[in-house]
């Protein structure tokens, strides 16, 4: 049995606004283990940065309530920890790519240099060491002439050599734990497909655990071994990568996978999931997805549902699991790839 | 094709930027860019990370001005533009969406102002009720409820920040906007509401876009045509549909290689085609520029390739009616 690494468990946190309070993550739970990634995908504003960000005990004081749950590291609540064994914990045990490159880098310091001060930060080097260090890591993320560009500044770099200088200043650290939250966004697909090798080189190398959070199926497709779908602050399904994508349980993962355009099908019009996103500050009653879900039920609207277990590692949150919910057709794509899934258990049972 | 030439909303000829000029950390971020738009188009730009996209948008926009090089706009020569009524009426036909969302919306205004300033700069709103309406209605137009206009950007998720940038460029009614990585902060499902809504608004008002972007199968589907971008140059321009089908460049083919499919079963056996930059590097580069290899498919190359290229191009096609 692998060991887990992090446990999160009924993670709640709000914000208050001028509007009221914003119920943002409203009972979140995952774990994750030694060695993998844990592929977090799911709305626009559905909670994804947040948790993570509770995670890292990187939310903003001022207006932000954690309201109950656990984080266990290593089986040590990091909600309880002081800033200053915090500050211990982020960056060596736990690093961060950040969604927004831009807000998180040092305006005033060249880019060599703050690479270099995480290195030394986080291990004995001499500064020079460090540099050293630093530009090679630079050019590990595929940014080229690193000699001069170690003296740039953050505004001379385009937006996704930016993404590459974060990236570089959290694998500099070889973290146990890598949280990405869209780190890839404004990168072209082959420096993309790099920076997902190095990623998973680290992984295998000293059995770095990642959180990869991206709103690229196809990225998920390459990089996870679980997925977990998020939808109005809640976790709504999680399993293997094969049973997201080939088994999907939960309308709004169906929703999720038949909105991606194909280089191939493009005539007709992108599918959308019709309807937007409920509002956060009057959460709804029931399962939050149904306003939006051609395939609710009636107990839908009035009570949430129970998780149900489809297989050992794959979990839904939909009445549609339930024994005596009505059979339905699902859409055509999740079709075409539960008749792959079944194809693929009939070839395995061969075996 | 039809007979009639089609009418250019965009010209850009022998364009340069170059940072740092003479220092070591020179840098020639676009390179000798010709290319045109035609009105009502999108026009799609990919490339690698840091060949000079998101610096082409902004100096088409006039928010940099270029080394060297003419931009037409609209019959006009940007750069020439001074008087201040000018300049303003530009500012108001040509709209830009910012790849970054927090950096590029003011944190110390609430959205209503963001998306309600423009409106007023430009007189487009009289009273105070108007402008609220129509800041609700935009809202409402990228799928936000019209609750968060009393917000804070940072106080949003990034793909909610960048469609308030999308509200904010659309409230003036632009004829041109350029949206640089306006999408990728977006789930799947916003992305395909952003991009129907993006085509919708096209056939109504009639606007021209530059779409940049490195999501491929999301440019194809917006785009009329797509330029393919690599070291500040323009390495092939082509329409949608025959880039993707028939590409003849090989970082193109490099780059249709890697888009990653929400297949784990075709992710496990995938085969990237690498590409070395020494391709594209002439030596000797007399007579090299973009030929036009079949109608509107242009290939960056020595005159002596075209030959060579338009063979290629011949077997692809062929290929393609065999299957
Ligand atoms: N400081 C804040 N004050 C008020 N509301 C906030 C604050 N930060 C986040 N929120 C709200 O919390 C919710 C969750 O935000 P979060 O950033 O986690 O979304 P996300 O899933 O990462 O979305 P995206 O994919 O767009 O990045 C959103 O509805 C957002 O508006
Ligand atoms: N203000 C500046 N000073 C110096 N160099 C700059 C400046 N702005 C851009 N550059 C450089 O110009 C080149 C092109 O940058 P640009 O932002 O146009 O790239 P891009 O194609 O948009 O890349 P990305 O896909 O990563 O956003 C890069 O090498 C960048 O470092
Ligand atoms: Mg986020
Ligand atoms: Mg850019």
């Amino acid at each position: 049995m692998r060991k887990k690494i992090l446990e999160v468990k009924n993670l709640e946190i709000s914000f208050q606004t001028y509007a009221g309070e914003v119920h943002a993550v409203r009972g979140v739970n995952f774990d994750l283990y030694e060695g993998e990634t844990l592929a977090i995908v799911g709305e626009s504003g559905s909670g994804k940065s947040v948790s993570t960000q509770a995670v890292m005990g990187l939310l903003g004081k001022k207006n932000t309530h954690i309201k109950g749950g656990e984080i266990l590291y290593q089986g040590q609540d990091l909600l309880k920890l002081n800033e200053d064994d915090m500050q211990k914990v982020r960056g060596k045990e736990i690093a961060t790519i950040f969604q927004d490159p831009m807000t998180s880098l040092n305006p005033t310091m060249t880019v060599g240099r703050q690479i270099a001060e995480s290195i030394i930060q986080h291990q004995v080097v001499s500064w020079g060491e460090a540099l050293e260090q630093a530009e090679e890591m630079l050019g590990m993320v595929g940014v080229k002439n690193t000699k001069s560009r170690m003296n740039h500044y953050p505004h001379q770099f385009s937006g996704g050599m930016r993404q590459r200088v974060m990236i570089a200043i959290a694998l500099a650290c070889k973290p146990k734990i890598l949280i990405a939250d869209e780190p890839t966004t404004a990168l072209d697909v082959t420096i993309q497909a790099q920076i997902l090798e190095l990623m998973n080189e680290l992984k295998t190398k000293i059995n770095t655990s990642i959180i990869f959070i991206t709103h690229d199926l196809g990225v998920v497709a390459n990089m996870a071994d679980r997925v977990a779908v998020m939808y109005a602050g809640k976790l709504v399904e999680w399993g293997t990568v094969d049973e997201l994508f080939y088994n999907p349980q939960h309308p709004y993962t169906w929703g999720l996978l038949a909105s991606m355009p194909t280089l191939e099908n493009l005539e007709h019009g992108l599918y959308t999931i019709p309807g937007s996103p409920p509002n956060l500050l009057h959460p709804p009653v029931g399962d939050a997805f149904a306003p939006r879900n051609a395939y609710a039920l009636e107990i839908d609207f009035k009570k949430e549902p129970e998780v149900f277990p489809v297989s050992k590692t794959h979990f839904a949150a939909t009445w549609l699991l339930h024994a005596e919910a009505p059979k339905v057709t699902p859409p055509a794509e999740i079709q075409r790839r539960r008749e792959m899934f079944d194809k693929k258990l009939m070839r395995r049972e061969q075996v | 094709m039809n007979a009639q030439p089609r009418k250019k909303a965009l010209e850009i000829s022998n364009l340069n930027q170059v940072f740092n000029v003479g220092k070591p950390a020179e840098v020639r971020a676009v390179n000798d860019l010709s290319f045109y738009i035609y009105e009502g188009e999108t026009f799609g730009l990919v490339g690698e990370s840091g060949s000079g996209k998101s610096t082409t948008g902004k100096l088409i926009a006039k928010l940099q001005d270029a080394t060297s090089g003419e931009i037409h706009f609209s019959g006009k020569e940007i750069g020439h533009l001074k008087k201040r009524e000018d300049i303003r009426a530009f500012r108001k036909s040509m709209q830009m969406v910012f790849q970054d969302p927090y950096a590029s919306l003011n944190p110390r205004k609430t959205v209503m102002e963001i998306i309600g300033g423009g409106l007023e700069v430009h007189g487009l709103v009289k009273k105070q009720k108007e402008k609220q309406a129509q800041v609700y209605e935009l809202l409402n137009l990228v799928g936000l409820s019209p609750e968060y206009a009393t917000r804070y950007p940072r106080e949003f998720s990034g793909g909610q920040c960048q469609r308030v940038g999308i509200a904010r460029a659309l409230a003036v009614d632009p004829s041109f906007i350029i949206a640089d990585e306006a999408i990728s902060a977006l789930d799947v499902s916003i992305q395909a509401q952003i991009v129907n809504l993006l085509k919708k608004l096209k056939e109504e008002r009639n606007f021209t876009c530059l779409f940049i972007a490195h999501d491929l199968s999301m440019v194809k589907y917006i785009s009329d045509r797509i330029g393919v971008m690599n070291g500040g140059r323009l390495l092939e321009v082509a329409p949608s549909n025959d880039l993707y089908n028939f590409p003849l460049h090989p970082y193109t083919e490099s780059l249709l290689s890697a888009v990653p499919m929400p297949d784990p079963e075709i992710e496990r056996e995938r085969k990237r085609i690498s590409y070395d930059e020494n391709f594209h590097h002439y030596e000797d580069d007399t007579g090299v520029g973009l030929y036009e290899i079949a109608p509107e498919h242009f290939v960056y190359c020595k005159k002596e390739e075209v030959p060579f290229l338009k063979k290629k191009y011949e077997k692809l096609t062929l290929k393609a009616l065999a299957v």
